[in-house]
């Protein structure tokens, strides 16, 4: 499929799950989807660098915190309109991103994931220290009643604008897939030496897949003072955004932009279900035990389920190697 | 003038106490992650698991957080080995260690911690001894029990650690290991079982470093988080793998992190740790003394 058409089926599927949540009408419907689409986008942006290159980062919440510190920051200075504060928090994380990825990138892989986990607790020690954003008893934003130009109440705007953020994030992580980057992206994880050897630009393609990955988790991280209407660095920095985040691509399957979202949807969707009728630390249990089990039982994730052909072709060419 | 040279003085004596402690809790993974290269980023979750039955003896029973911890050093040894061998045939038979095998311990380490919260409820726990609160006093420099015992402790691990590694014919394995397990293979050894019977101690290691941890301070099942920094700003400063580079790095950081606090608020000690990895892993990433 062109990349074109694919745009033009994600945005009328967009629009139809727009339309059901209008027609179903219940604010609820609103605020539990705006948390699904939310983790769409931090899923598929992670599997941007994680599936594709093979890097995993650990610093989910850092760079989807600082998106959201960069609105609140924003939100003091002047208010800009939401679209500025999205752009403005995925810039401020991609260069988090080149900043962190320049320094640790050129190492073995795991001083990556490493440097990603200690620096979620760096960016929160930032953050705690710094009383312009509320330091540690965290700041306090109101939420406009209504959505600007549009006939929407504002959870209703911020539920439309995650969903676009998730249409961005989906189409650009399927247009890489089909493009030279993302071939170079693939010579990465499959054998980064070789790659490098033979003129791959490996170190230029890891920082551009961490740049795009960080933005993107910055900006799905830019509406959240306005969703949570109190944000403090405990909530902003919790180590769940990371665990759903890392578990829902490789529950769903890395190899393609459809695996984030089988992930995010199905374990989003089941983790505001558990969390309603069972408990949020209960639900988290779960998503913990389910990223395990799936990384030692199921390596493929879901999509590996469907594609048998796929896996036996790669089983036979690691038997030959 | 001479207030602040008082202070001076004490940080750094704490620094160093300070720092003993922060060897016994890096030693694990400079252990699993210097010499076996399984990079275990749960271990301070198995730390804090450490910390909860020392804590769970000593309120039931009223037994001594140390001589707890030292009995339940079997039950971690048989944890490692268990986790070593989902680890062996789940991500370094299928060659895939750096995605998958990472996020496997990072489940781990969620589970461990969601687990604490649920069981033990997010609370700050203490344990009693006669250690907790009397101090030594020499001139003005100030040495609480509660910073000097776990130091000894510590110390006395390290010691046995570094004994065991160097004289006895496993412990030169597990370094045959280190050094090259594909050189091994062509000899006919299996490195598998040693590096089994390695990640079993480095498991075990968190026993002995969660009692001294809840003596140090009170615990929550959270706090783990604060120590991934420090435990790998330490072994990567370390030079991965060698116990003695360990335990310098852990001392330079348990002295940083201290005039820190003493001098900019403890607020900020969490960022010395990151600071140093990352200073290390930008100019010198084979660590103080490891060769480049």
């Amino acid at each position: 499929m062109r990349n074109t058409s694919f745009i033009a089926l994600l945005i009328a599927a967009a629009a139809a799950t727009f339309a059901a949540m209008l027609w179903i009408g219940n604010p609820y419907v609103f605020f539990a989807g705006y948390v699904v689409l939310q983790y769409i986008v931090l899923a598929t942006a992670w599997n941007i660098l994680g599936g594709y290159t093979g890097y995993v980062n650990f610093g989910v919440a850092a760079f989807f915190a600082c998106g959201a510190y960069s609105t609140v920051v924003l939100h003091k200075l002047w208010a800009p309109p939401l679209v500025v504060m999205i752009l403005v928090g995925g810039a401020v994380s991609g260069l988090i991103g080149l900043g962190t990825g320049y320094l640790t990138l050129r190492l073995r892989g795991t001083f990556f994931g490493i440097a990603t986990l200690a620096m979620s607790v760096v960016a929160q020690t930032l953050i705690t220290n710094w009383p312009f954003v509320g330091g540690s008893r965290g700041a306090y934003i109101v939420r406009p009643a209504h959505a600007l130009y549009l006939p929407l109440d504002y959870i209703q705007y911020l539920c439309l604008v995650m969903l676009t953020l998730s249409v961005i994030a989906l189409a650009t992580a399927r247009a890489i897939e089909h493009s030279r980057l993302g071939v170079g992206f693939a010579t990465i994880r499959d054998d980064e030496v070789a790659a490098e050897a033979s003129g791959v630009p490996t170190l230029r393609l890891k920082l551009i897949a961490t740049v795009l990955s960080g933005g993107f988790m910055g900006m799905a991280g830019a509406p959240l003072p306005y969703y949570v209407t109190y944000l403090d660095p405990a909530s902003g920095f919790s180590l769940s955004y990371a665990v759903n985040t890392i578990a829902m691509p490789l529950i769903g399957g890395t190899s393609s932009w459809i695996g984030p979202l089988i992930g995010a949807v199905l374990l989003g969707t089941l983790q505001q279900v558990a969390t309603v009728t069972i408990s949020s630390a209960l639900s988290l249990l779960i998503v913990g035990l389910m990223l395990v089990g799936f990384v030692v039982a199921a390596p493929n994730g879901i999509i590996g389920w469907f594609r048998p052909a796929v896996r036996t072709s790669m089983r036979r060419l690691r038997g030959s190697r | 003038m001479d207030l602040s040279f008082d202070l001076l003085g004490n940080a750094i004596v704490s620094g160093i106490l300070l720092g003993g402690f922060y060897a016994a809790v890096s030693i694990g993974v400079a252990i699993s992650f210097g010499m076996l290269d399984i990079v275990n980023i749960a271990h301070p979750a198995f730390i804090l698991l450490g910390s909860y039955i020392a804590y769970i003896a000593n309120t039931w029973w009223g037994v001594d957080p140390i001589l707890a911890s030292v009995v339940a050093l079997p039950a971690f040894y048989l944890l490692g080995v268990g986790i070593y061998s989902v680890y062996e045939v789940s991500f370094e038979r299928r060659g895939d260690t750096s995605l998958r095998g990472l996020s496997f311990f990072f489940g781990l380490l969620f589970i461990t911690e969601v687990t604490l919260v649920l069981v033990f409820g997010v609370d700050y726990r203490l344990v009693d001894a006669w250690y907790i609160g009397p101090s030594l006093h020499f001139g003005v420099i100030e040495l609480p029990l509660r910073l000097l015992v776990p130091c000894v402790v510590s110390l006395i691990m390290l010691g046995v650690l570094q004994l065991f590694l160097s004289r006895s014919f496993l412990g030169r394995a597990v370094q045959a290991v280190a050094q090259d397990p594909q050189a091994l293979r062509l000899m006919a050894a299996n490195p598998t079982r040693i590096k089994r019977v390695a990640f079993g101690l480095s498991i075990a290691t968190a026993s002995i470093a969660g009692a001294v941890l809840i003596i140090i301070q009170p615990i929550e099942p959270s706090i783990g988080r604060d120590y991934i920094g420090r435990i790998f700003a330490i072994v990567v400063l370390g030079g991965l793998g060698s116990i003695s580079g360990t335990l310098v790095a852990a001392l330079t950081l348990g002295i940083a992190e201290n005039l820190t606090a003493t001098f900019y608020g403890p607020s900020w000690s969490p960022a010395v740790a990151f600071g140093i990895l990352l200073l290390t892993l930008a100019v010198r990433p084979s660590g103080l003394f490891g060769r480049a």
